[in-house]
């Protein structure tokens, strides 16, 4: 309680006389970026999951080929939810003569609970969103129907025992599936039109589904209860399938706002080292003196510790509400951007994580200090000379390495990444640690050759050789931090926006016949279509992992279970496409023609818990076929471009009947020319991913904008590093300054004297940040972000140079003061 | 020799300096009476200062021991040293070592606080109105001068009614009239409160007030 109040007291008092400013503005920076980010990615996550759920066209949906049954609605219905019915089912239409098979969806008032779909009144023209279902005795069919057809807006369309009239074009409807399962054209009906078409008959294949949408907590304790009332052949659907183009883009962004926090708390981090040791060297004496008065070791470590908590409570709360504005800010700027819905509320978790890292700061990086600090004998009040012994190297460096190795595993989430960030971490401030010490050693021999106030000032920096390292790697990674957000920033954007141009294909066509294969090509060329590469697609079935058939294993996630039990899309190649990178194994030689080798995706090795020299077997239409994995592959699928997470070897599956696959850039004119395409070739089916690809557009430049915002907190902390630096050498120069003058040295002279060691500590410091920022982007550009990195020499001079001039402007504006005062008030109050 | 407030048995501090072992106090025994005041005196480096920390148990000997109110120091922990101090001594130093974060008046009570003493506030006043600074309580040590500062550090010396009182060169840091008036303080409050006063001075006139006086060269006394 004493301890309590006496620190309240102490740290308004302190906190008056701008003592722990630094600190709390490293702190705040800290949670700012931290709660920032995290506020944000929640916020994007959770935009991704909706735009995934209207792929469901609801939060959940229980599928089966039965009439699913009245209990799960019921239950649905008492739990608040939003219900409605799709059926589904292959029929062949009729418009007077023409038939053509069409994937019947007939649906209730509601559907869809998420998404919306989308009519036009002219075939292949673009869509608006539609207020309600079609209603009876009406349907829309989509483009490729109406064009197998011949049909139009106000045909009248033959559709088992019922005649209905066509009210509008189909352009899209939420769940048609992005993932080509459904390779027929669609028609949408009212459900009350199905008992008189008659279709649903004893033995006939109809897919029954059960939609619902709601809170989100009332969705999940609902999808509970279904998992143990589900009767056998019903199965749930939820927003894990989300498209993966959509989920790389979010990741991406995600991993990248999130090392791009971690590299400011990291910072912040090294901000609160420095201030917490000035705040030791500061109460050496008090603690000393409260020892002399009768106060223990226990309350003298209580008062430090409750003091700093007191302001890490203060940066919690200041970060966490800078975060969250910041993040509200963005959203704001952004709003609309992403084409359906709005953005969910921040959770408060960030929060919670925000004040848990300015603890773990202070826990790490300052605890041990004030450690040593309580540990200040009480003889120092007579015998000032004497400090406290020094910490045990483990307990130096221990709980700090600790927090920052805790820090980066919770932030990156990835054994790897986490591995080479570590390493490259302790690498590099051993590196920065061990260039600093030469250059000080290097500087002394200097001494000699220059005038007296440069030799004042490189004297002072030999003479306090740690310290001086300690400030030049300080100062060092401030500036390369600023550095390296110029070197990188401009590429970042470039890249990122390049890598989702404007004319990127948003269609796909497949089941393509191997024998119009050519004709196909030629004809959307002809038509100005720019097309991308040709793939094949044969359907198969993964049947055994090194011998051991999948219906026998187990796999870790519904997606393994979901890869090993269902049909695969499956192709073969001779070259690797620019949007795949080989990332274990290696890709096949001209040579290895017909050898059974297969390259997976990293998503498949992952699922399925695969690795390189795995046997897999394959039932390709009934012939069984066993290849050794060769190659793991890292696909970028926002290429857009046709890709597989099984590829095989050329000469192997050449003889199996399959289709072929491609994607093409159309303009929304060339897009009209479809209509006649779907004639030429009825076989093929066409999928528009234009709302798709304006989706993970949205999402990317919501990315970019982020990373951005988050530049400025690495910004804020990088300076706030620069500001620890300058203030954690103020001090000893104003005690040697006030010296020199009393030894009558003229104020010009100390003057120059510190300016000739800010300017020699800067030119120090900027070479370490030139040289680091090129590596550390170096990293960032090419591990990180997939992207490629080129060298900047400009950005290396600017920082040399930058350096000088920051590090010595800056420490001379902060030691002027000190040498204009006189010089008795320093000497008395003595060093440090 | 048992029944002094403070006895010291054949103190020795020994420390490693850069040029082999250093004895800076060597077999030192006294006594002192309960309100008896000792001055102890001698040239700069004698061990003065070294002495006045061995006997108030911020440093422990290298060999003997220190008795304060019958408790040996030797057999204290640090902390256990702390809470005899806070208990039964007060200091008062040459550079007056006044926390600059809090008030004159917040100065004062600290002792009393780390104590416990309930009533901290009414004493604390109390003792700043004898040392007359009863209108500058609300002053932080900056805005005080260099007697006025000392006279606080009086204040919060005596404020715990000390058994001991150590002074290291209390008016060392001021001019003679100052250091004067503060010297007639120390002895006045001392006479007051019955505590015993050991004192470190360079000063002439102050050592002879004492009872006793202590003579120390090379860490002897002579
Ligand atoms: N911990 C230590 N390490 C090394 N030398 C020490 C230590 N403590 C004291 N000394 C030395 O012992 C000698 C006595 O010091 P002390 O401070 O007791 O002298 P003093 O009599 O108080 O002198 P002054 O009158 O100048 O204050 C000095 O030479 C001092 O440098
Ligand atoms: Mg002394």
């Amino acid at each position: 309680m004493r301890s309590i109040r006496f620190a309240l007291r102490m740290l308004g008092r302190e906190w008056r006389s701008g003592e722990l400013g630094v600190l709390l503005l490293a702190l705040t920076i800290a949670v700012a970026a931290l709660t920032g980010v995290g506020f944000l990615v929640s916020r994007i996550s959770a935009a991704v999951a909706m735009r995934a759920t209207q792929v469901l066209a609801a939060d959940i949906r229980v599928e089966s080929a039965r009439p699913i049954a009245d209990a799960v609605f019921v239950r649905a219905a008492s739990m608040g939810l939003s219900r409605a019915h799709a059926t589904g089912m292959l029929s062949v239409v009729f418009d007077g003569e023409r038939s053509e098979l069409a994937d019947l969806y007939a649906v209730t008032a509601g559907y869809p609970l998420r998404g919306k779909v989308l009519v036009a009144t002219h075939l292949f023209a673009q869509g608006t969103p539609a207020s309600a279902v079609p209603p009876p005795g009406v349907v829309w069919a989509d483009s490729r129907l109406l064009a197998a057809l011949g049909g139009h807006v106000g045909s009248q369309l033959s559709i088992g025992a019922a005649t209905l009239r066509v009210g509008r074009v189909l352009i899209s409807r939420p769940d048609q599936g992005g993932t080509f399962t459904s390779l027929v054209p669609n028609l949408l009906m009212n459900a009350a039109d199905l008992p008189r078409t008659q279709l649903i008959q004893p033995g006939s294949r109809v897919r029954y589904s059960a939609l619902f949408s709601g809170d989100p907590r009332q969705v999940a304790a609902f999808e509970t209860w279904l998992r143990t009332h589900l009767r056998p052949g019903e199965q749930v659907r939820d927003i894990a399938d989300t498209s993966p183009q959509i989920g790389g883009a979010v990741s991406r962004a995600d991993r990248f706002l999130s090392l791009a926090s971690l590299v400011a708390v990291l910072l912040c981090a090294a901000a609160v080292a420095m201030s917490a040791r000035r705040y030791v060297a500061r109460h050496l004496d008090l603690v000393a003196l409260l020892k002399t008065l009768g106060a223990t070791r226990r309350f003298t470590l209580r008062l430090t510790t409750l003091e700093l908590l007191a302001v890490a409570a203060i940066a919690s709360l200041l970060g966490a509400s800078i975060g969250y504005l910041a993040q509200a800010w963005l959203v704001y700027a952004l709003r609309g951007v992403l084409t359906h819905g709005t953005l969910p509320a921040a959770s408060l978790t960030p929060v919670a994580m925000g004040l848990l890292t300015a603890v773990a700061l202070l826990a790490g990086f300052a605890l041990p200090p004030l450690w040593r600090l309580s540990r200040t004998p009480a003889i120092r009040v007579l015998r000032r000379d004497i400090g406290p012994p020094p910490l045990s190297v483990l307990l130096a460096f221990g709980p700090s390495a600790g927090v920052i190795a805790a820090l980066i595993a919770w932030v990156v989430l990835d054994v790897r990444l986490f591995l080479e960030f570590t390493a490259g971490l302790a690498a590099f401030l051993a590196l920065l640690f061990a260039a600093g010490m030469l250059l000080v050693r290097a500087a002394a021999r200097l001494r000699g050759h220059v005038g007296v106030a440069w030799r004042y000032g490189i004297a002072n920096l030999g003479r306090r050789r740690i310290d001086s390292v300690v400030q030049i790697v300080a100062f060092g990674v401030g500036i390369m931090a600023l550095l390296l957000l110029g070197i990188i920033r401009n590429d970042l954007d470039g890249a990122w926006r390049g890598s989702l141009p404007a004319d990127l294909p948003n269609y796909f066509f497949i089941n393509i016949p191997p024998q119009s294969r050519d004709a196909f090509i030629a004809y959307l060329r002809s038509h100005g279509a720019r097309t991308s590469r040709m793939l094949p697609m044969i359907r198969g079935r993964l049947t055994a992992i090194d011998g051991r058939p999948v219906e026998s294993m187990r796999f870790p996630g519904r997606r393994g279970e979901h890869f090993a039990t269902r049909e695969q899309n499956l192709s073969w190649a001779s070259a690797l496409g620019p949007d795949n990178r080989i990332v274990a194994g290696r890709w096949w030689a001209p040579s290895e023609r017909g050898a059974p080798l297969v390259s997976i995706a990293t998503e498949f090795e992952r699922w399925l818990g695969l690795r390189l020299g795995d046997e897999l077997t394959f039932d390709v239409a009934g012939d069984s076929l066993t290849v050794r994995v060769a190659s793991v592959r890292k696909v970028k699928w926002d290429s857009f471009q046709p890709n597989f997470f099984i590829v095989f070897a050329p000469g192997l599956l050449e003889k199996e009947t399959g289709t072929y696959l491609t994607s093409a850039y159309l303009t929304p004119d060339q897009a009209r020319a479809l209509a006649q395409l779907a004639r030429t070739f009825p076989s093929v089916s066409i999928f528009d991913i234009d709302d798709l690809l304006n989706d993970v557009r949205a999402v990317m430049d919501k990315a970019v904008l982020a990373v951005q915002s988050v530049f400025v907190f690495t910004l804020l902390a990088g300076l706030t590093v620069l500001l620890a630096a300058v203030q954690s050498s103020r001090d000893e120069r104003r005690y040697e300054g006030a010296m020199l003058r009393t030894l009558g040295a003229s104020r010009a002279t100390v003057l120059q004297g510190v300016l000739a060691e800010f300017a020699a500590l800067g030119a120090l410091a900027g070479l370490l940040a030139a040289a680091g920022a090129s590596v550390a982007a170096w990293f960032l550009t090419t591990r990180v972000l997939d992207l490629h990195y080129a060298f900047s020499p400009g950005a290396c001079a600017i920082g040399f140079a930058g350096g000088i001039v920051l590090v010595a402007v800056s420490g001379w504006l902060a030691t002027r003061s000190v040498v204009n005062q006189p010089p008795l008030g320093a000497l008395r109050r003595g060093p440090g | 020799m048992v029944g002094g407030v403070l006895t010291a048995e054949r103190l020795v501090k020994r420390v490693e300096s850069p040029e082999g072992p250093l004895t800076i106090v060597q077999d030192v025994s006294l006594d002192i009476a309960r309100g008896e005041s000792m001055a102890v005196v001698g040239p700069s480096g004698a061990g003065k200062s070294t002495l006045l920390a061995l006997l108030a148990g911020l440093d422990l000997p290298t060999g003997g021991r220190v008795l304060l109110e019958g408790h040996d120091l030797t057999a204290l922990d640090e902390d256990g040293r702390a809470r005899l101090r806070a208990a039964r001594v007060g200091f008062v130093f040459q550079a007056f070592h006044l926390i600059p974060a809090l008030t004159a008046l917040e100065n004062v009570m600290l002792p009393l606080e780390l104590a416990s003493h309930s009533g901290a506030r009414d004493a604390a006043l109390d003792t700043l109105r004898r040392v007359g600074l009863a209108d500058r309580t609300g002053h932080y040590p900056r805005q005080l001068s260099g007697g006025e500062q000392q006279r606080v550090a009086l204040a919060r010396a005596f404020v715990t009614r000390p058994a001991v009182l150590f002074a290291d060169e209390p008016t060392g840091n001021l001019d003679s009239t100052t250091g004067a008036r503060i010297g007639q303080l120390l002895f006045e409050l001392n006479a007051d409160s019955h505590t015993t006063l050991v004192l470190v001075t360079h000063d002439q006139e102050l050592a002879t007030r004492c009872r006793r006086v202590l003579r120390m060269d090379a860490g002897r006394i002579v």
